[in-house]
């Protein structure tokens, strides 16, 4: 993979220069981290033989729908995936289990970055991309997470090029913890890896020095417990897609309310098979309760006039029309 | 005859454990009993014992805690305050005390519960055993109120706190008086509050959340039970230094219960726990 050093292994150089400092009485800077909450989840709704499908209004327009016959899955299929982000989000629209099988995984991440106390930036994004059909969620010290997530993004593209093929969740995973077991814990990426490849959807935890989970239902960063302690009380087996949204947003909100380094708002993605949707922002709450208007707005009339005073600039300066400058030259 | 309590810092003189009603007071530090109320274990003034510094005795303090209890929970419903907790005293990571009460009652009106050092929670338990002999004694009606005991165990353990020899305790006060539900907190460095909801320890991550979500203060003691229970469990899946084995104790108009040690269902069987390397091998 590119990138690879040239001899193999751990270089150290730096090392005894960074001990000879350390000796002097030179403070290493340290890093600033981000508290987060992050999370995931998969949802396996195994199909169902559904009448409800008939009073469900993103099913209402054509094909008709009765039983799910293989043709009409098919065909249904083929319109979700042309439609894959802009069909507005199934939450709303349904309430009753849905009439496909339905495979995939939701991650969820809180909007806050932090610098030590300051709240360094109230809406960033902590799902970075993978691959079209990968996403992963980022805790630990920013830089580390977002270059590191960039990093493994792009080699996946060069290996699909490749290659030729989708790329899998287990790649991802691999390029990652190979990357962060190297450097022994202090590429601290702390990570919700998350993707549907052909062999099905896929959930994973990285950990700073290169250990990795395959779990259900994970939670990483400063608000993991709180989130955790949500999908412990309500995880089930085969959750359906909404189910598990709400899941993850409660879980994402239960440590954005109780963890001081979470924040802000909700960002939800959901991958299937079919397609990604990314929900940014899904739940804002950070709305504040009075904006102000600026730039001020006074209604004509409302301030009194105490003095006025006309200046005539024609009296001061001298208007001479004539041929525009030629800039041209 | 009963041996005196000693200090177990020479240095520190009487102040730590003092003598107890029942033995004698010694000449050295005689100490009069101004305040009915107020117990002999531990009353006399903080007083260093200049003959044993020059001993060249060394000066004992608590470092870190030996047999530990994690977290305890507490909420508030209609009717009472129901506190729970598991059974565990720990030692280090080994399970050594499976059935120590961590829930124990101080007079009909107030329970206790602590995490930490739990001999330091026995000496607390002495402590306010002493100050109930004392109101039993009296004989007056007037039993300790929840929110003194509350307000007297942030004194002890502030005070411990300030000769650098903490009682190493989460505690939480839970009571019912004057038909109101009360709830507090302290920690091992006099930090208190009272709430709606508490838990110390593990809880406070693992629970907090949960019964900041569910918690109404006209629950009935069906929904809290189950609010509890599943608070439990999620601290028992998540907290390393727990066992599956817990008691509730309650509080209300009718007095105090402590329940009898149970278990709750946890489920490990979920089906994609299975084979988590299917598809990701060296995956664990």
């Amino acid at each position: 993979m590119a990138g690879a050093s040239q001899q193999g292994g751990f270089a150290f150089d730096l090392c005894k220069r960074n001990e000879f400092f350390e000796a002097k009485g030179v403070k290493h800077p340290g890093f600033t981290k981000t508290g987060t909450t992050i999370a995931g989840i998969i949802f396996k709704a195994s199909a169902r033989l559904g009448i409800a499908a008939e009073s469900h209004p993103a099913f209402a327009s054509p094909p008709s729908l009765r039983l799910c016959t293989p043709a009409f899955i098919i065909h249904w299929h083929a319109m979700q995936w042309n439609f894959a982000i802009q069909l507005p989000s199934l939450t709303h629209a349904c309430p009753s289990p849905c009439c496909y099988h339905q495979d995939g995984v939701v991650l969820g991440a809180d909007t806050r970055s932090t610098a030590g106390t300051t709240v360094a930036d109230k809406n960033c994004e902590k799902i970075h991309y993978i691959a079209p059909n990968i996403y992963c969620c980022g805790a630990g010290t920013a830089a580390d997470t977002e270059n590191v997530t960039g990093m493994v993004a792009s080699q996946l593209e060069l290996h699909r090029y490749a290659t030729g093929t989708q790329s899998r969740v287990v790649t991802a995973m691999t390029l990652l913890k190979g990357h962060l077991f190297k450097y022994q814990g202090h590429v601290s990426a702390a990570l919700v890896l998350g993707g549907v490849d052909f062999r099905g959807p896929h959930l994973f935890t990285v950990y700073p020095h290169g250990s990795t989970d395959s779990l259900p239902y994970c939670t990483m960063g400063s608000g993991s417990l709180n989130a955790m302690a949500v999908f412990e009380s309500g995880y089930k087996d085969d959750l359906t897609r909404e189910e598990a949204m709400d899941l993850v947003a409660r879980a994402i909100r239960s440590g954005i309310m109780n963890d001081l380094g979470s924040g802000s708002n909700v960002d939800l993605c959901i991958i299937t098979k079919d397609g990604v949707e990314y929900l940014r922002n899904h739940e804002y709450l950070q709305a504040k309760t009075y904006e102000r208007q600026f730039p001020q707005k006074f209604a004509s009339g409302s301030v009194p006039v105490v003095r006025e005073r006309i200046y005539d600039i024609k009296k001061v300066v001298t208007v001479v029309e004539g041929e525009p400058m030629d800039m041209e030259a | 005859m009963q041996p005196r309590p000693q200090s177990h810092s020479a240095a520190l003189g009487p102040g730590c454990t003092g003598p107890s009603l029942a033995n004698p007071t010694p000449l050295a530090f005689d100490h009069q009993r101004q305040v009915a109320q107020a117990p002999s274990c531990g009353a006399e003034a903080f007083a260093v014992d200049p003959a044993a510094l020059a001993n060249g005795q060394p000066r004992k303090h608590t470092t870190y805690p030996y047999v530990t209890g994690t977290s305890v929970l507490g909420i508030t419903y209609k009717d009472g305050v129901l506190l729970a907790s598991d059974t565990l005293g720990a030692y280090g990571s080994t399970k050594r005390y499976k059935s120590f009460d961590r829930l124990r009652k101080v007079n009909e009106s107030c329970i206790v519960g602590a995490g930490g050092e739990l001999s330091d929670f026995q000496y607390i338990m002495r402590l306010l055993e002493e100050l109930s002999d004392d109101d039993f004694c009296m004989d007056d009606g007037h039993t300790l109120k929840p929110a003194e005991v509350h307000s007297y165990l942030c004194r002890v353990l502030y005070n411990r706190r300030n000769k650098m020899d903490p009682l190493w305790n989460s505690l939480v006060v839970g009571g019912f008086h004057a038909g109101k539900p009360f709830l507090g907190t302290v920690g091992m460095q006099g930090t208190n509050y009272t709430d709606a909801h508490v838990a110390t320890g593990f809880g406070n991550h693992l629970a907090r959340p949960l019964m900041r979500e569910h918690h109404r203060p006209d629950m009935s003691e069906e929904e809290a039970t189950a609010l509890l229970h599943q608070c439990l469990k999620v601290c028992y899946y998540r907290d390393k230094n727990s066992i599956n084995k817990f008691t509730i104790a309650k509080v209300s108009a009718e007095g105090v219960t402590i329940s009898e040690p149970f278990a709750l269902e946890t489920e490990w069987r979920y089906k994609l726990f299975e084979n988590p390397a299917a598809n990701a091998a060296g995956a664990w």
